[in-house]
């Protein structure tokens, strides 16, 4: 941060002139000190009711049992399943984020991470949910754990993904909630700080007292770079476990060992679209565009090329194998998913994964707002549709050609499903209101490197090559926050 | 003499505030602690704090947990009650592995950052040791102790020479306290 300048032909993470330490935290703790206005309001409502749909669905679905969703003696496995992977996977871009960009030094996760991480928890919290109300008995959710019990004591079966995949979610929540807090307690220092009364107390009481002292921030940068090194095998390891839940069954069109590379890719695929789809929102409600740039957008997206291709190859590749194994039931699976009952859902899958993001390639779509954020809804119609193939299609048609059978969803399905989407809405728009959205202390640290200002400066001082100058000012053409009349006299 | 008890120099600016670190250092004058809004990297080496051990903790940490993960799956599947799972082995040491690569994170994770409020003395509900509100906003703070420097007039000449913008005489340790 002191002396050094960063090369000017990298593009500003801070855009804006007049940028001080005292305005970072004012333009971020406006939605935090500020009461709400009507946008959020409105937002908060229609999320909060379909939270409330969610608590009417799951306590039915409590009170009734899983017989009052849509699933038969064929399909067991549905929408519970294919919502459970859905979320989790979208979960994964908050901690890919903050963990795999920190360790790679990609300070464009500075502005970025706070929201992106917070959204991680809110959706496994979503996950969650879905596994004990999957269970049919809820009440005995405990028994996944491996707890003395009065039948010998007889365990759980350490053999079985889904024992692993209990230990895999449940330390994933907990380990994302700990490097979340740990990152927000400066911040959380800073609202402190800047309330009075009652807030103040409130805030003090979250902040543990923070003083930002030096060796609380020498150990802090010391312990964000450990959480980060083994929160990343983590994300990894936690949908690698879920694929494990398919993969290790011996259910044709689940039985392949390329399932968790594809699914840790196709979790980081979705995650940053609904990074995307909320921050795109959120960047212009709360006016935070001289945070979350042009660049960070265009940055997503091209993340977002790179991991649909990889699951647009995955596909083929799961295709070619059914093909090239030699199995018929293999085979038939594979035709049946693209050409049976449920082809719809495979082409929907295929064109809103596959097809669709390849859009991205064109400049113009990455870097336009409404189209990005479109795209980023498809990308996650896209990615329900592809759990859902993955789950049901594999299932519908088993060995017995007399139980083959289709599955409907009931409305308890369809109001858990939407009812989810209604409660990560709302714990997201909580967030937003109560604590920063921005890792006010992280944007602070690229105020005199990175900023739109600090290469004006350097700009101005004469000593930079013309060539790289130009080629710098030609790239912020893209920026939406940038003035261009700036540039023009220089 | 009076009761200040610190005198804190309060710049706008890491730079400037660092260079008042050195201009103190040069005359003699001990610093207390820094308090700034976000991490100044160098720092460390100027004040002379040492290297954080907090890696080793993560590492003795991480390893405990992977061996109560070892140990518990093994007393259960192995020793205490054997499954026959489709004639396959008890002891399937592969199936074991997902399990305690979760815990050996768990325990890292926890141990370090537990650890790390420890010996940072940060818990809920802490009174926060404050002395300069804005500290945590965009001033970067240097605090000398008033009793064991005498020279005040001096210390205010560097700080004021360095660019700070501030110069203030606490006559509380903490301003926060109620």
């Amino acid at each position: 941060m002191s002396g050094h300048n960063e090369s000017i032909l990298r593009e500003p993470l801070i855009t804006g002139d007049n940028i001080t330490y005292a305005k970072i935290t004012d333009d971020i703790l406006m939605p935090v000190e500020n009461k709400p206005n009507k946008a959020w309001w409105i937002g908060f409502i229609v999320a909060s009711l379909g939270a409330l749909l969610w608590v009417v669905a799951v306590s039915y679905t409590f009170w009734n049992g899983i017989g009052s969703w849509g699933l038969n003696k064929t399909v067991g496995w549905a929408w519970d399943i294919t919502g459970f992977v859905w979320w989790v996977g979208i979960g994964h871009a908050g901690t890919l984020i903050s963990a795999v960009l920190l360790l790679f030094r990609q300070n464009w996760r500075n502005s970025i991470n706070r929201s992106a991480e917070a959204m991680t928890i809110f959706a496994v919290i979503c996950a969650a949910t879905y596994v004990v109300s999957h269970m049919g008995r809820p009440w005995l959710a405990y028994w996944v754990l491996p707890l003395p019990n009065q039948f010998g004591s007889l365990w759980v079966n350490f053999n079985s993904p889904l024992v692993w995949d209990m230990f895999a979610i449940s330390t994933y929540f907990s380990v994302s909630l700990l490097f979340w807090y740990t990152g927000l307690l400066p911040d959380i220092a800073t609202i402190r700080d800047r309330a009075v009364g009652t807030r103040r107390k409130i805030y003090s009481i979250f902040s543990f007292g923070w003083s930002g002292s030096v060796k609380t921030w020498q150990r802090f940068e010391a312990v964000s770079l450990i959480l980060a090194g083994i929160s990343t095998p983590l994300v990894l390891s936690v949908h690698t476990i879920v694929s494990m839940d398919f993969a290790t069954s011996v259910i044709p069109g689940w039985h392949t060992t390329i399932f968790p590379p594809y699914f840790v890719a196709g979790a980081i695929f979705s995650g940053f679209a609904m990074v995307l789809t909320l921050l795109l929102v959120a960047r212009k409600v709360l006016g935070l565009e001289n945070y979350i740039t042009m660049f960070h957008i265009e940055s997503m997206n091209k993340i977002i090329i790179l991991t649909g291709s990889i699951v647009g190859v995955a596909y083929l590749t799961e295709f070619f194998i059914a093909w090239y194994s030699g199995s018929e039931y293999e085979q038939y699976a594979f035709i049946n998913r693209s050409t049976g009952p449920y082809w719809w859902s495979y082409w929907m899958m295929m064109t809103c994964n596959v097809i669709s993001p390849q859009l991205l390639w064109f400049k113009k779509i990455r870097l336009s707002i409404k189209a990005t954020w479109i795209l980023s809804i498809v990308v996650n119609v896209g990615m329900w549709f592809e759990r859902f193939v993955i789950i049901v299609t594999s299932l519908h048609r088993d060995y017995i050609p007399s139980s083959w059978a289709m599955f409907y969803p009931t409305w308890v399905d369809i109001s858990v499903f939407v009812g989810s989407i209604g409660l990560f809405f709302t714990l997201f728009l909580l967030f937003l209101r109560v604590l920063p959205s921005i890792a006010i202390a992280e944007v602070k640290l690229l105020l005199k490197s990175a900023s739109e200002q600090a290469k004006m400066k350097q700009i101005k001082e004469g000593h930079e090559n013309k060539e790289y100058v130009a080629e710098y000012i030609e790239s912020l053409e893209k920026f939406d926050s940038v003035k261009q009349e700036d540039y023009a006299k220089i | 003499m009076s009761d200040i008890k610190y005198i804190l120099g309060s710049f706008g600016d890491p730079d400037e505030m660092m260079h008042g670190i050195e201009k103190l250092q040069e005359n003699n004058i001990s610093i207390y602690d820094v308090y700034t809004p976000m991490p100044i990297h160098g720092i460390e080496a100027k004040l002379g704090i040492k290297r954080s051990r907090i890696d080793i903790a993560a590492f003795c940490f991480g390893i405990t947990g992977t061996c109560c993960a070892f140990a518990l799956i093994y007393f259960c599947a192995v020793i205490d009650w054997r499954v026959n799972i489709g004639g396959k082995p008890s002891f399937a040491l592969p199936d074991f592995i997902p399990i305690m690569f979760e815990l050996t994170v768990l325990f890292c994770a926890f141990g370090m950052v537990l650890t790390y409020y420890a010996s940072t003395h940060l818990f809920p509900g802490r009174a926060p040791r404050v002395m300069d509100l804005r500290a945590t906003d965009d001033r970067f703070v240097i605090a000398v102790d008033a009793k064991d420097n005498a020279a005040h007039t001096v210390i205010d000449g560097l700080l004021k020479d360095a660019g700070a913008l501030e110069v203030k005489y606490n006559e509380r340790k903490y301003i926060s306290y109620e």
